[in-house]
């Protein structure tokens, strides 16, 4: 089984977010970079489960710059095979998308995962752009992956409740909870991730569809109003009156 | 000008279809909604702007494929130069193929209405509900896949015709071997109302006092990451970071800390309340009411409070 895995950099969840350049651009000071949560829990380390049970190798693949070689040789300690960088600033979902498409169309997987979504940019995007480029079915918010021959059984979320889904091969599935849990590298990963083969190439050149213009941060919450644990009616009288939520 | 909008199978009645109507409406062009399955219902969404509602009656069941393809005909035999989704779990998969069958910049998660005057932009979500941005949008089609909760529906009183569309979309490559759809339950990103909580329940067992006040409420429920994690409550109730995002109008979150990670899921909501016996909890910080004291006494106390509040309105 041939998987790639897609990953991307997200801030650390507890990093405190500002912005510069006249609110134009994240401000990266003092900003530690993780592995986005869904493409490492879930779906690398399901890949991994994978590659034990039936065999196979996992690549994983980022659009990115030079600084994004620690995330990578992190995906690599975890245990990935070997690792892709497209260099270039991964300025929207589609360009993403796109790229990462362009490279799959040249190597045979047999699955592309990616993680539900990123927690910086939040848009659920990457994954069903790249099965439109591929023309392959889509499985989004995937739970649950299992593999027999060419035959994939996936359990997603859908509006509502849960449904189990087949598919042959190759699919694109993007990972939720449920599927795997978190591994931490050990040592031995983490000296065999130095030497593991890292291919960068260059980005196509493609058209930008969309453009994040400016950032804007939420207003400061007012004051919280205190209530008396012992009279809830005075809660109710003010989520009735002065909220209006109820 | 034209704006399509796409409404998920038997939706008609649906608070999030007619919230995307009405935002569909208020762009200013005509509206046309496309569907698929039974059209039974479908002239309803005529009360809140749409002035046609396609139907491919061809298809019961479709995956985000077909789908693609279904409002990819749509666009083209309607001209529609905007394209609306809802933004849930069909859109999250069929918004993105669209982008790139129909070569049209796709704005994910958009909390607004876009401005048109100078270019075309929109307002998102991004960071996990840390922040906003302003995003551009460069190509002739435009998609905008709209959060729920961010309009309120309005009902003025048009009505539409319903025609059939048959946009053969070909075979599924995706099979349905069984569905599970819990009954009765509100779905947690559309809902209105929230009552959640966390470890300082203790216990699964203590989850009815929740649940009474949910059901007293109207409320759905969500909890923390940690009671997810440790199989107290069912994976699709977490919020936060790294589980489902909400944007209610009331968040009520019982024994829950308020850790960074948790609060970005549910710091869209507009009117939070905290129940937690520390006073230093740092939930209270992003609380517009807080409530000191045992869960365990309070729940039932506010539950009781809203029955007889209910009982009188
Ligand atoms: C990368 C990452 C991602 C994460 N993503 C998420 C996420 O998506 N969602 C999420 O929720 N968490 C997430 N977390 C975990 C988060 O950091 C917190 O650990 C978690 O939210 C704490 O859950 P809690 O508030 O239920 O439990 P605790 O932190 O244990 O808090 C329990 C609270 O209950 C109060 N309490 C105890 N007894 C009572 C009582 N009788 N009555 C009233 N109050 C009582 C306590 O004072 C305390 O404030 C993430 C963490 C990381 C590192």
């Amino acid at each position: 089984m041939n998987i790639l895995v897609c990953i991307s950099k997200s801030p650390d969840t507890t990093s405190k977010i500002a912005f510069t350049e006249g609110n134009s651009k994240f401000d990266e000071n003092g900003v530690q970079y993780i592995v986005n949560p869904y493409d490492e829990w879930y779906a690398l380390v399901r890949a991994l489960e994978l590659k034990e049970t039936i065999g196979g190798n996992v690549t994983i693949i980022t659009v990115g710059n030079a600084g994004d070689e620690a995330i990578i040789r992190k995906a690599l300690a975890i245990g990935a095979d070997n690792a892709v960088r497209i260099d270039a600033e991964p300025t929207d979902a589609y360009f993403v998308a796109t790229q990462i498409a362009a490279y799959a169309k040249k190597n045979a997987f047999d699955l592309v995962l990616t993680g539900k979504e990123t927690i910086n940019y939040n848009g659920s995007q990457v994954g069903g752009m790249i099965a439109e480029h591929l023309e392959l079915p889509y499985v989004s918010l995937a739970s649950k992956l299992d593999v027999a021959g060419n035959v994939v059984t996936l359990e997603q979320e859908i509006v509502g409740g849960l449904q189990v889904v087949e598919v042959n091969t190759p699919v694109v599935v993007s990972c939720a909870k449920g599927m795997a849990e978190q591994r931490i590298p050990n040592m031995r990963g983490i000296m065999a991730a130095r030497t593991k083969p890292l291919e960068v190439i260059a980005p196509e050149s493609i058209e930008l569809f969309t453009q994040y213009e400016t950032y804007q941060l939420p207003d400061a919450k007012k004051a919280c109003t205190m209530i008396d644990p012992a009279n809830m009616e005075s809660l109710v009288e003010l989520l009735h009156n002065e909220a209006k939520v109820i | 000008m034209k704006t399509l909008v796409f409404i998920n199978s038997n939706h008609f009645a649906a608070k999030a279809s007619l919230e995307v109507i009405t935002y569909a409406k208020k762009l200013g062009g005509e509206v046309v909604a496309v569907t698929y399955g039974s059209q039974e219902g479908a002239d309803q969404l005529g009360a809140y702007g749409a002035s046609k509602v396609l139907v491919d009656n061809s298809l019961t069941v479709a995956d985000e494929q077909q789908i693609t393809k279904l409002v990819a005909s749509a666009v083209e035999s309607t001209g529609a130069t905007t394209v609306i989704f809802s933004h849930d779990l069909v859109a999250k998969a069929v918004a993105p193929r669209l982008s790139v069958k129909l070569k049209a910049g796709l704005i994910s998660g958009a909390i607004a209405l876009p401005e048109t005057g100078n270019g075309f932009t929109c307002k998102v979500n991004v960071f996990s509900g840390k922040a906003f941005a302003t995003v551009s949008v460069k190509t002739d089609i435009k998609i905008i896949s709209l959060l729920p909760n961010s309009i309120q529906p309005e009902n003025i009183g048009g009505s539409a015709v319903v025609e059939s569309f048959n946009a053969n979309v070909g075979a599924s490559a995706i099979k349905v071997v069984s569905t599970k759809k819990p009954e009765g339950s509100i779905p947690l990103p559309e809902a209105e109302l929230v009552v959640s909580a966390g470890r300082g329940l203790k216990g699964p067992e203590n989850w009815g006092m929740v649940e009474e006040l949910a059901t007293a409420l109207g409320a759905a429920t969500a909890c923390s990451r940690p009671v997810a994690d440790i199989g107290w409550r069912p994976h699709h109730e977490h919020v936060g970071q790294t589980g489902v995002a909400i944007r209610p109008n009331l968040y009520i979150a019982a024994g829950i800390s308020g850790a960074i990670q948790h609060l970005a899921g549910v710091n869209g909501s507009k009117v939070i309340v905290v129940i937690n016996s520390d006073p230093e909890a740092p939930f209270f910080k992003a609380a517009d009411y807080g409530v000191v004291g045992d869960a365990f006494d309070v729940l039932p106390k506010l539950t009781e409070a809203i029955k007889k509040f209910k009982n009188a309105n």
